[in-house]
């Protein structure tokens, strides 16, 4: 081959790489999440999701893993897992966008719905806001009772048919697929019923509190709607 | 070339012009952009520094405006520089002659004013620098707009910043550290270098200049 042509061809190459990448790089992470074991997969950046957390992955002991309800409810409780598995159990189909620009389709969630966990606790009439506190201190984030009771918002138990694995929040998660996922709390052990608003950890940090998706978070040109 | 007088341990070393104002201007602007932009990158993306750090809003403008000012200022001194100078540098990178090839393999073969590793990097480099550029021009298109929010950027973006890194330690090895290779830092610093060292890391690139002067 000329030699001029060698080292073109090394440029165009990687260009045509990254360019292919660009276009179909999903497929490839979806790849590698095929080909690497589980335990690995699911702190890589493969079958699409990243695992992003502020203070790393919390331990929880199942055995006495409680989540408790309290605030403004008639009724606090203290629930176990089986607890929670007793509960009724509601399960959806949902995208889940991040608000860094990945997103994941059509991911299999299984759990209780708010309206049935907040059947067990009463809550009363002045309750406005559910803030949920996370494992993984001091991460925390607050849903209003209208947003957390949308038909497809959740506290997620199981993902795609299995236990929620340690990196995507065993053993509860908030499901929110409307907005991003910064407000899916993971690894929750409290939620807190509350007349007053309270920012979570990422809108302390300069985040929208409605993180509707595709109407919040934009976060570059300040001041955009 | 800067006049050194000699001294009682002999006579002043001879130095050669390695790279003109314009290579010097390029290599200097996307070094401290790369920097910048990797700092501001890892805060954005790592959990650990991002909480660190905090202020996310005002660290992501600051990796926007870098990029900004990174291109325009690549733009500008290629628009206003010494861009027959470059042309030329990009032919001989791009011609990976027999020699280089061997040298690729480990073998000992004389090499030119860039050595093949050095074209390869120069190669790298530049393409990697277009494939930022792109996939970070998604990613602020995916961050306004849902339809443009895809993996492909992201990933590509991520997989570039992880290479360069490794690119870039290795490459600070060789010009900071390395004691055959770490005088070429003074070439692209005050943009020449002494004859000897040249003569013997790349003696085609003398051995051509003497046939073409007649020295």
């Amino acid at each position: 081959m000329n030699d001029r042509l060698l080292g073109r061809a090394a440029f165009l190459g990687i260009l045509g790489a990254g360019a292919a990448g660009i276009v179909w790089g999903r497929n490839v992470a979806d790849i590698v999440g095929r080909l690497v074991p589980d335990q690995i997969a699911e702190i890589l950046p493969t079958k699409g999701w990243r695992i992003y957390t502020i203070r790393g992955i919390p331990r929880i002991d199942p055995a006495v893993f409680r989540l408790r309800v309290d605030g403004l409810v008639e009724r606090p409780l203290s629930l176990s897992l089986e607890n929670l598995r007793e509960l009724p159990r509601a399960e959806q189909v949902s995208d889940f966008h991040c608000v860094t620009g990945w997103s994941v389709e059509n991911v299999h969630w299984a759990g209780i719905r708010f309206d049935d966990l907040l059947a067990e606790a009463g809550p009363q009439p002045e309750a406005r806001w559910l803030q949920f506190f996370s494992e993984e201190v001091p991460y925390v984030d607050t849903l209003s009772l209208e947003q957390a009771l949308v038909p497809d918002a959740m506290l997620a138990l199981d993902m795609d048919g299995k236990p929620l694995t340690k990196p995507h929040g065993f053993p509860t998660r908030v499901v929110m697929p409307r907005m991003y996922g910064y407000k899916g709390v993971k690894w929750v052990n409290r939620i807190h019923i509350r007349r007053d608003f309270v920012p979570g950890y990422w809108e302390t940090h300069g985040y929208d509190s409605d993180a509707w998706i595709g109407k919040s978070n934009f976060g570059f040109i300040k001041g955009q709607e | 070339m800067p006049a050194e007088r000699g001294n009682q341990f002999g006579p002043a070393p001879k130095f050669v012009r390695r790279f003109g104002r314009t290579q010097r201007a390029l290599h200097w602007v996307h070094a401290t952009a790369f920097f910048a932009l990797l700092g501001t990158g890892l805060v954005l993306w790592l959990p650990t520094l991002s909480t660190w750090v905090g202020r996310r809003p005002l660290v992501k403008d600051v990796h926007l405006w870098t990029a900004i000012a990174w291109a325009v200022a690549i733009v500008l001194i290629i628009i206003f520089g010494d861009r027959q100078g470059l042309r030329a540098d990009w032919r001989e990178v791009e011609r990976i002659d027999a020699d280089d090839r061997r040298w690729l393999v480990g073998r000992r073969a004389p090499q030119g004013r860039f050595n093949a590793g050095q074209k390869l990097n120069v190669i790298v480099t530049t393409a990697f620098a277009l494939l930022f550029a792109v996939s970070g021009v998604f990613l602020w298109l995916a961050a306004r707009e849902s339809r443009f929010r895809w993996d492909g950027p992201i990933v590509v973006h991520d997989a570039l910043t992880l290479l360069s890194v490794l690119l870039v330690l290795g490459h600070l090895y060789l010009a900071l550290v390395h004691p055959t290779t770490r005088h070429a830092l003074r070439g692209m610093t005050l943009g020449d270098v002494r004859e000897d060292w040249a003569r013997t890391h790349h003696s085609k690139w003398i051995e051509e200049s003497e046939r073409r002067t007649g020295v």
